[in-house]
């Protein structure tokens, strides 16, 4: 078989981990990559077989590709998303997508055209754990579901000082948009998708310039409502935890990246599940993978995209057009805020 | 190496398991003394191998250790560096050439300083060094006789293919700390092979080794197939698939392979110590 041709664009951190993830997958030669800092490039130029550009239109006028992987900041997502499928190059952009509703519109109905796979880096749908809860909540488990909250903690910023582009709104930093995005989209695709804010607090703790906290209320389509209660500020967190609760009239459940918990007032028979608490934990509900880094969603969401050009079809998981969606739900808690 | 080896994780938070149990560790382990007692209760099963991440904490723990050095003759560690969450918040925060400066001593735009020199040349080997000086620092005056470098750079530099890193890393700390570098892995099959490529023969690998195949990155079958043709030193870690196997039966698992020479594991009372230590004594 003829392997795809990938290259990535941005070398921080998820950019880099994408690169070893995409640099072990046996159907990919990763090409090239693309970043401005002349210290990481020329660490792949001394180290690795890989070419490097700076710019990545030279770079994908440069090179042969199949894909392109944007690990940018946010701010940048529309321009190089929009120069890889003029070009007929499918993309993987990391999250969140747009930082300008009306331009990720554009990039959705783009790749759409062109039939070009398309997905953003929302991890938590190849977790297992919150997989096996849409999962539950399709076959009802829980009865009817009267309320949801939606959380995530961290360690992001924890004292007061400047930072990099995190820091600032306008190119997409901030609690919201970084942290808050996962947990919209993970209630928008397992839960239902919020069409209505009824109060928002977008709280500032040691950042000057945006949020570390975000607290909102969420109406959905169907009238179910739900909280959204995110805090990067959170220092008793060792890393980012998400997670979500779902309150049915049959019972309860709590998921987050390693468990599920599950409590019903009665038996649920078709699933095995017993009256009281059930536990069903990661080990047996991880996606296998064939190469693992900080985590099998990691990998999993790339072989996924990597599947779907070869088997050319489209995601069911994290297109860009589900990705929008999240960037219009965090569009609409902005504007809520300013209510309060 | 010793057959048991106690590890880090119970002290600071680190279930693979369950966030809830993340946090009754964090409660229970708020005190360097709540580790230390269970570093004692170690001792005086025989468990003379400490297994850690060069976390903060760690450095409280070393200072004890020199402070009452007659009570931990013989006591080893080994380090596990980095501590990944340190610079993963880090580069999250202040990006990667930030977190350089942030832990770089020295001004790293100043050829003044052995940084600064390292930084402006992009001697990345030199970096390299200078970060595991910083990182070893707390050691001081501790018998380090293996230095661990963690999974997540383990396997970046695999997935990058950035295998002569390996071979300077090697290379660095038999030289200036005498030791035997270590590796520890989520892609045992994949590094092996890395390692052998670079000329590196009969490596000291930690990796996960369970029954249940939980965190055995491409499938139990070709981890086995290793186990029992490679050479190469292994010691296995999570060994319960993170809390969910027996031990007994998970500790019966590692018995099928000679060639292991030590298992990792974490564990926060005395009796739970013992009982996993004499399952080990017993199968391997």
């Amino acid at each position: 078989m003829i392997k795809l041709k990938g290259a990535i664009i941005g070398l921080g951190k998820m950019g880099l981990s994408h690169a070893a993830i995409i640099g072990a997958h046996p159907d990919v030669n990763l090409i090239s990559v693309c970043d401005t800092s002349s210290l990481v490039l020329d660490a792949f130029k001394k180290f690795s077989a890989i070419k490097t550009y700076n710019s990545y239109q030279k770079m994908i006028d440069d090179m042969t590709l199949d894909f392109v992987i944007v690990a940018t900041p946010t701010k940048y997502h529309y321009q190089m998303v929009k120069y890889a499928l003029d070009r007929g190059l499918h993309v993987f952009c990391e999250k969140p997508f747009s930082l300008n509703t009306s331009q990720g519109k554009e990039l959705v109905d783009l790749a759409a055209n062109k039939m070009l796979v398309n997905q953003v880096g929302f991890h938590n749908h190849f977790i297992g754990t919150f997989r096996e809860l849409k999962r539950l909540l399709d076959k009802n488990v829980i009865g009817e579901i009267v309320h949801f909250t939606g959380e995530a903690y961290g360690p992001v910023v924890t004292k007061e000082k400047v930072g990099t582009w995190r820091s600032k709104p306008e190119e997409g930093g901030g609690c919201l948009y970084d942290y808050a995005s996962h947990v919209i989209n993970l209630i928008q695709e397992i839960i239902g998708r919020p069409e209505k804010i009824c109060g928002t607090l977008l709280k500032k703790i040691y950042s000057r310039d945006v949020e570390d906290g975000v607290y909102s209320m969420l109406k959905l389509k169907s009238g179910l409502t739900g909280t959204l209660l995110v805090n990067w500020s959170d220092e008793t967190y060792r890393k980012m935890a998400t997670s979500l609760t779902i309150y049915g009239k049959k019972g309860k459940i709590i998921c987050d990246a390693t468990e599920i918990k599950i409590y019903l007032k009665e038996p649920f028979v078709p699933e095995k599940l017993d009256k009281g608490w059930t536990m069903k934990y990661i080990t047996d509900l991880a996606i296998p993978v064939n190469f693992y880094l900080r985590g099998e969603e990691y990998s999993a969401q790339l072989d996924y995209f990597i599947e779907c050009i070869k088997d050319k079809r489209q995601v069911i998981y994290n297109s860009f057009e589900q990705a929008l969606y999240t960037d219009l739900v965090i569009e609409m808690i902005v504007k809520d805020a300013k209510n309060y | 190496m010793e057959k048991v080896l106690l590890g880090d994780n119970q002290f600071f938070a680190v279930s693979h398991l369950s966030d809830e149990r993340s946090r009754a560790q964090a409660i229970r382990f708020k005190d360097d003394e709540s580790i230390i007692r269970v570093i004692d209760q170690a001792i005086e099963l025989g468990i003379m191998t400490f297994m850690c991440t060069t976390h903060d904490r760690i450095a409280n723990i070393c200072q004890h250790i020199r402070n009452n050095p007659v009570k931990y003759n013989g006591f080893k560690i080994y380090p596990c560096m980095p501590y990944a969450h340190k610079y993963a918040n880090a580069i999250t925060e202040l990006g990667i050439i930030g977190t350089i400066k942030q832990y770089v001593p020295g001004n790293i735009f100043s050829t003044l300083t052995k940084g600064g020199v390292a930084f402006l040349s992009k001697d990345f080997i030199r970096l390299m060094e200078i970060f595991i000086d910083s990182e070893m620092k707390m050691f001081k005056g501790i018998d380090t006789p293996v230095i661990f470098i963690q999974n997540v750079i383990v396997d970046m530099l695999l997935g990058l293919k950035m295998f002569d890193v390996f071979k300077e890393y090697d290379l660095y700390i038999r030289r200036k700390y005498n030791a035997e570098p270590g590796y520890i892995t989520m892609n045992l099959p994949a590094l092996i092979d890395a390692l052998n490529s670079t000329g590196i023969e009969k490596p000291i690998i930690c990796s996960s080794i369970n029954r249940s195949g939980f965190r055995m990155s491409g499938g139990k079958e070709i981890y086995e197939k290793y186990l029992n043709e490679k050479e190469f030193r292994p010691i296995a870690m999570q060994v319960l698939a993170a809390g969910a196997l027996n031990p007994g039966e998970a500790i019966e698992y590692l018995g099928k392979f000679p060639k292991i020479e030590s298992v990792l594991f974490g564990a926060s009372s005395k009796s739970h110590l013992k009982e996993t230590k004499e399952l080990i004594e017993h199968f391997l």
